[in-house]
């Protein structure tokens, strides 16, 4: 094998050795980091990348579960399960706890979701554990905002994030100094895409929560996007509950998060109907994201991941 | 498969922006609920015609000024590689944001209206890919349409651009005629243009060369996070975790680790959880040595017989990105890799203008933007290297001590 053969690497090493650096860095820099972990494929892979990057010593952070009471089942076992079998720390806050708490108003309507609200409890843990550098499985391709989010990006006490006062990151050099009550946010896979999320979960043979592969599901068709019947979603008069054979593309809240009609029952298949759709991950599976063009830049300036 | 990281300057009127919506578009990166939410928003702008630039303007100041301000990362894969892009404002005002997209670029685009040839911004965004040491220079002559697709229009600019890349040092230039507005030569050979037997700019993207840009002769590890697991089975476990930045390793290899100077062998490397014989860069492992020595986070594991420069002062050039203004005397914290030492910048020789090359002596301060060649002291010895010999030993940031903003980037000479 040549010399020129024999040093190339894979473009999903590259990226997997720049998110294990990112990793290090943070274990290196901050006193009380955490990894925020949601139980989607994102943070599941985040776990992955952890694994290789620390092992065989312990994580140097617990993984927090921002709990909104309205998951899918599927990935709260999930959740319960992984941590238990790497044996590291999980920590559950509840968004109901926080409502309670700070007398919040709940959202109403058909799908009322606590998505803007579990920024409070997100605050509240943070300041619960003194956590310096919260670690989040957002990529840049998922949004424009996330485009120009930095890979270390610094949030103020409110957990706000203000695009005009990044800090120039150059190199490969992460700049984690903060002053008192600010916190860093730390998004290791920002360069990845989904496909590449997916190629890799493939090539390493990670295991995801079952409802990321096709299976049948009470849904009713709201505006073209198939919504699961749950106990969080009011229905309609009009509404007509059928049952298809379906997936997830993205794993939020079930208030928020919307199937895709599918057969894909291995991820080969998955792959397959992820590069032959017109349609991108958010515009698919997220109910919350049409609001309005700077949806997602006007949730991150308020604290959100 | 492969990756490639580029990086376009330029301004709106350059087509920077219609260039990269072009380029996602033919490679179909642009899916059609994202095309819906473009075609929305260009109604709101009254001409009618989908504006491609509202797509890499992800911030409302942006869409609603019409400029870029920051840059944006963007993301496209063929077949043969993938691409990450960082879409850089071109304007003088963001220099900084130019020098910060730059920085992970092995391929730098540079677009010249065909009507307007080389002018001052061309001039600028070569000598920042000059400065930055961006290995491959694509001189796209985009409006070609513009021009009637004519060939000497094509070939002037080229004898222009050839002169100053040649003052400059550019190494690898490689120049295509386009039009991004209207397709020519970005996916497929344009037949408008015959005369023209290169390949068009995603083939040439697809196949430019950069395995040979990483240096595999001179290693360089510099330590990120010691592991320490401290169970019963792995009692005296120490491994040096961090990401191996060029050169080789292999187990039983001679290390120096720097500043200390100490030799050391390698007992074992991992990567990934598994034991390997040998590694190389870009490759993150952890590294176990044979000693038991006093190694820490920012320490450097050298391999090879070309040591960085160990020392206390040495020269930099430097892109300021603050708007306070940096005077001689000042004190920052230098960040180079995963090592931080206090530093003060003692004396600033000259101020680059980036327009022209021309050196103004003893400006006495520099400000936001500015590029000057300065001298630096640390307060503790530091290893390096040539910033243009090798980027990732050599470029380093400043950090304010006070805000903890990082104000400066130093590409060390």
């Amino acid at each position: 094998m040549s010399n020129e053969a024999k040093y190339r690497l894979d473009y999903l090493d590259q990226l997997e050795s720049e998110s294990i650096h990112i990793f290090r860095e943070v274990a290196g820099q901050f006193e009380r980091p955490a990894l925020l972990f949601s139980g989607g494929k994102d943070s599941i892979t985040l776990v992955h990348l952890a694994l290789k990057a620390f092992r065989p010593g312990k994580f140097p952070f617990p993984l927090v579960h921002i709990d909104t009471g309205h998951n899918f089942p599927e990935a709260l076992t999930f959740r319960d399960e992984l941590a238990d079998r790497i044996g590291e720390k999980l920590i559950v806050r509840k968004v109901e706890d926080t409502i309670v708490k700070r007398q919040l108003t709940e959202p109403r309507g058909k799908f009322a979701s606590r998505n803007a609200l579990q920024t409070f409890t997100l605050l509240d843990t943070i300041e619960e554990f003194g956590f310096d550098a919260c670690i989040g499985g957002a990529r840049r391709d998922e949004e424009k905002a996330r485009a120009k989010e930095r890979i270390f990006s610094v949030r103020d006490e409110f957990g706000g994030w203000d695009p005009k006062r990044q800090r120039p990151e150059l190199w490969n050099i992460y700049n984690g100094r903060i002053r008192k009550g600010e916190n860093v946010r730390v998004f290791p896979i920002s360069n990845w895409t989904e496909l590449d999320i997916w190629n890799y979960i493939r090539r390493e043979n990670i295991a995801l929560p079952s409802i990321y592969f096709a299976h049948e599901r009470e849904v009713i068709d709201y505006e073209g996007q198939w919504v699961a019947v749950s106990p969080f979603i009011r229905l309609d008069a009009s509404d007509t509950v059928q049952r298809r054979k379906v997936r997830y593309r993205t794993v939020g809240d079930m208030t928020c998060t919307a199937a895709v009609e599918s057969s894909a029952s291995a991820i080969d298949d998955i792959i397959r109907e992820i590069t032959a759709t017109r349609t991108s991950e958010r515009g698919e599976t997220r109910i919350d994201d049409k609001v309005s063009e700077a949806a997602m830049e006007d949730r991150k300036k308020n604290g959100y991941f | 498969m492969d990756l490639l990281r580029f990086i376009t300057a330029g301004s709106v009127d350059d087509g920077k922006s219609t260039l990269i919506g072009r380029l996602l578009y033919d490679s179909k990166s642009i899916l059609a609920d994202q095309l819906a939410a473009l075609e929305q928003q260009s109604k709101n702008k009254e001409d009618g015609e989908i504006d491609l630039a509202l797509l890499t303007d992800g911030l409302r100041a942006e869409r609603e000024q019409g400029i870029t301000i920051d840059v944006a990362y963007k993301y496209f894969s063929t077949p043969r590689r993938k691409f990450i892009i960082a879409d850089a404002p071109g304007h003088i005002q963001y220099t900084r944001n130019m020098v910060t997209g730059a920085s992970n670029a092995s391929l730098i685009i540079i677009l010249v209206d065909a009507r307007n040839g080389v002018v001052e911004q061309t001039r600028r965004h070569s000598i920042i890919a000059s400065l930055l040491n961006i290995r491959h220079v694509v001189v796209a002559v985009n409006k070609m349409d513009l021009a009637d697709y004519s060939q000497d229009r094509y070939n002037d600019i080229l004898i222009d651009y050839a002169e100053m890349a040649r003052t400059l040092q550019l190494k690898d230039v490689t120049y295509l005629p386009i039009s991004a507005l209207k397709g020519d030569n970005i996916v497929d050979r344009s037949p408008n243009m015959p005369w023209y037997d290169g390949p068009a700019l995603l083939e040439l993207l697809e196949t430019v060369q950069v395995q040979n840009d990483t240096d595999l002769q001179r290693g360089r590890f510099g330590v990120q996070y010691v592991i320490r697991p401290q169970t019963d089975d792995l009692h005296d476990y120490r491994g040096y975790a961090g990401k191996i930045t060029s050169g080789t390793y292999r187990k039983g290899d001679t290390v120096t680790i720097l500043p200390a100077g100490h030799t050391s062998r390698i007992k074992t490397i991992e990567l990934g959880g598994r034991e390997v014989e040998e590694a190389f860069a870009p490759q993150s492992v952890i590294i176990q040595l044979e000693d038991d020595i006093d190694i820490s986070r920012g320490d450097l594991l050298v391999n090879g017989a070309q040591l960085p420069r160990v020392d206390q002062e040495f020269d930099v050039l430097l892109c300021w990105m603050d708007n306070k203004t940096l005077t001689p005397g000042n004190k920052y914290v230098l960040q180079l890799g995963s090592r931080s030492v206090r530093s003060v910048v003692r004396d600033i020789q000259y101020r680059l203008d980036v327009n022209t090359l021309e050196k103004q002596w003893s400006p006495g301060q520099a400000g936001l933007n500015d590029v000057v060649r300065a001298t630096i002291r640390t307060s503790s010895p530091l290893p390096f290297d040539g910033y243009s010999d090798l980027p990732a030993g050599g470029g380093a940031i400043l950090i304010d001590e006070t805000s903890y903003v990082t104000v400066g980037a130093c590409m060390i000479q």
